[in-house]
């Protein structure tokens, strides 16, 4: 394909519309991030980005409403993590019992390498218990390696509690989309 | 105190007092220009950040005022790398090459009436302009020995284009100046600032109180023409945008200076600032009437010290005034392509400039026989 | 103040005459480029020589001319042409001989004027650092000359132009 040059006229080949083009634009910028203040620039450690719903930060385990664990020690999401960054020990058989009636077990560590970690959010996702979800928190910092893999305590205290139990609610509705699958005419 | 110290001066030989005084005066603007250097770097980055609607430096110190003093301390305490395969020699001398031309400009300007019995200019030399056109021609060198030296094809693209740019509009920028010698008839850059005393005589006298400087871009047309020339011209020569060829980030990863880290790396920036600071410098002694201000007898050498240290603060203002231009027009225009550089230069501007040489001596006979 | 001129006519004498050997006889490197940045400290040598002798016009000229625009395009062609052939080529015994004749020739005529003139005589005063001075000697006297090298200058332009051109019609 060729484009076409626009022919300049003797007016436009003296630059001078362009100067007076590019002046008029940088000063407006000028004078609104000067005499107006109104950069767009955040103060990052006093300001912080307010990040949009739906954003996928660090994934955290989450506790139900009780303060128990939900977290059922499954394993499914230490298998589905792309890099690996998940590392789940069971408690075993004659390890500790859930803290929460309708579970079997729950983790006795339970690991996640922020380092390693790319933010997929494929364990939210394959999570039958609702236990993990990734969170609004992207800023992580660490002198060392080690401080960069957060244990069970750490991960269960930054993720908080879930509103609610809706896991019986969401098994229902996708049930529901089940039978319309394939989707009828 | 200070009796004393006085007395110690008058004391002292003719010769001594030279010493004295242009020791001190070498100093004192040595000093000045290294800190304008800095701080229009600081300058440079508020003003960018003010353009594209961010703030800027702003941690060290009120409004980031102590990021020069940060930043040199950073370079200083940065590895001083040398890789294996640069000319060892032209690798070392080429950052110093690069600054010193643009220190040794400042020496033949005026930057003030008088202090005291002091002329406030390092060295009145009579062929002031010569010398600084001599000085500034040498500046090419430290960026083309730097992409020699780096031995390597960015570096050496950078430094290639950088000799052909500088040769190029050295010429237009030399026959520029031509038409205002011939119209003040002096190369001494003092008396040049003498010429520029009072108000133009050319405005109608119906216009009553509003009068223009007697400024040398105001005496006539070909002096304004002669002045767009120069300011294209000393763009080209201070590597700045839009010519800024040589350092080209997106086409050449960085130009002359990819190789080069830490201390020997600032000292391409602060040659790089230091030449633009020379260059308004020039510009205001040349066509803005250097340190004179027409307006409550200011255009007169002081007679007092205060009056002194005013005329040097219209000088220096007048040149942060131009630098600031200098810096805008970096954010506001794109870079040109080497072949519209090579044609503007050649082409348009070269011509103009030896029109402009004739036109004005035509001009100067013709009044000379009436 | 004299001694002080004195001792600097010296270092610049002696500075100009090591760096103009290392222009041709380098005997740590035989880089083209090495060659070129001497020939620039020999220039720069010379325009102190002027300035001692107050031709401030001369030495700001030399610098501006010489150090300045020439030395640069020749620094330029150095880089742009690969020079690694002449690098390694040795010097050829008639070239060495023509250079030694004219070398010997310009230094005949040099000895031959210095005998002419007594100390403290000279055509020195006539043009003292001033350019209007020298502008007006330039354009009246040493006119014929001053037009001639202009001519001479265009005829090297002119045969440039006609070598560089590949088909002539």
């Amino acid at each position: 394909m060729i484009v076409e040059r626009k022919k300049l006229n003797f007016w436009e080949r003296l630059y001078i519309p362009a100067v007076i083009g590019g002046f008029k634009v940088t000063a407006r910028h000028f004078i609104k991030s000067v005499f107006k203040r109104q950069p767009v620039t955040m103060q990052y450690p006093e300001e912080r980005w307010v990040v949009p719903e739906g954003y996928r930060g660090a994934p955290y385990l989450v506790k139900d409403q009780e303060g128990n664990t939900k977290c059922v020690s499954c394993q499914l999401c230490e298998f589905v993590c792309p890099p690996k960054a998940i590392k789940i020990i069971p408690p075993g058989p004659a390890g500790q019992l859930a803290d929460r009636p309708n579970a079997e077990k729950m983790p006795a560590e339970f690991e996640i390498n922020m380092l390693r970690c790319i933010f997929c959010g494929y364990c939210q996702e394959v999570c039958p218990e609702e236990a993990i979800f990734l969170q609004k928190d992207w800023s992580h910092v660490g002198t060392n390696r080690a401080e960069m893999i957060y244990n069970k305590e750490k991960l269960l205290s930054l993720g908080g509690t879930h509103a609610g139990t809706q896991k019986w609610k969401h098994k229902l509705e996708e049930a529901k989309e089940q039978e319309n699958f394939p989707v009828k005419p | 105190m200070f009796d004393n110290i006085t007395n110690w001066i008058d004391g002292l030989t003719a010769m001594q007092q030279f010493v004295l005084f242009s020791g001190v005066k070498i100093f004192a603007v040595f000093g000045v220009l290294m800190t304008c250097v800095a701080y229009a770097v600081w300058v440079e980055r508020k003003v960018a950040a003010a353009i594209q609607d961010r703030v800027g430096p702003n941690r060290a110190g009120p409004f980031g005022l102590l990021q020069p003093a940060c930043d040199g301390i950073k370079a200083f305490l940065k590895e001083d790398f040398t890789p294996d395969h640069v000319r060892k020699a032209y690798f070392w001398i080429a950052p110093a090459i690069a600054l010193i031309p643009a220190l040794l400009t400042v020496a033949v300007i005026p930057f003030g009436s008088n202090l005291g019995a002091q002329k406030m200019v390092i060295a009145d030399l009579n062929v002031g302009i010569l010398y600084t056109f001599g000085i500034v021609s040498l500046g090419v060198y430290g960026i083309v020995l730097a992409g020699y030296a780096a031995n390597s094809k960015y570096p050496f693209i950078g430094g290639i284009r950088s000799s052909a740019q500088m040769v190029s509009y050295e010429l237009a920028m030399g026959m520029s100046v031509i038409p205002l010698f011939l119209w003040v008839g002096d190369l001494n850059l003092s008396q040049l600032v003498i010429s520029q005393q009072g108000f133009v005589g050319w405005l109608p006298d119906a216009l009553g109180s509003v009068r223009l400087p007697n400024w040398l871009v105001f005496q006539s047309p070909m002096l304004a023409l002669s002045f767009f020339i120069f300011l294209v011209a000393a763009f080209a020569e201070t590597n700045r945008t839009p010519f800024d060829l040589p350092e080209a980030e997106q086409e050449l990863a960085g130009g002359y200076n990819i190789e080069y880290s830490s201390i020997k790396f600032a000292l391409f920036f602060m040659g790089e600032y230091a030449a633009m600071i020379t260059a308004s410098a020039m510009m205001v002694t040349l066509f803005f009437g250097g340190w004179t201000l027409p307006w409550f007898g200011l255009d007169q050498p002081a007679t007092s010290i205060p009056g002194g240290l005013l005329h040097i603060g219209i000088f220096f203002v007048k040149v942060v005034a131009f630098v600031f231009t200098i810096v805008w027009v970096r954010w506001m225009w794109p870079r040109f392509r080497y072949d519209q550089l090579m044609d503007l230069g050649w082409r348009r501007f070269i011509p103009l400039a030896l029109v402009n040489i004739v036109v004005t001596a035509l001009w100067l006979w013709i009044r000379s026989r009436s | 103040m004299e001694n002080a001129q004195a001792y600097l006519f010296y270092v610049f004498a002696a500075l100009a005459v090591i760096c103009a050997i290392m222009v041709v006889a380098n005997p740590f490197s035989r880089s083209p480029v090495t060659s070129a940045m001497f020939l620039v400290l020999t220039m720069g040598c010379l325009a102190g020589l002027f300035t001692l002798l107050h031709a401030f016009f001369l030495a700001a000229v030399q610098i501006l001319v010489y150090a300045g625009a020439v030395m640069v395009l020749f620094l330029f062609v150095i880089m742009l042409l690969d020079l690694k052939e002449e690098q390694r080529r040795q010097v050829k015994s008639l070239s060495l001989v023509a250079g030694l004749v004219s070398v010997g020739a310009i230094l005949a005529i040099f000895v031959r004027s210095l005998i002419a003139t007594k100390p403290g005589e000279g055509a020195l005063a006539n043009v003292e650092g001033s350019t209007s001075k020298l502008g007006k000697l330039l354009f009246t006297q040493y006119l014929l000359p001053f037009e001639i090298v202009s001519v001479l200058l265009l005829v090297a332009m002119v045969g440039v132009v006609l070598l560089s051109k590949k088909d002539l019609k």
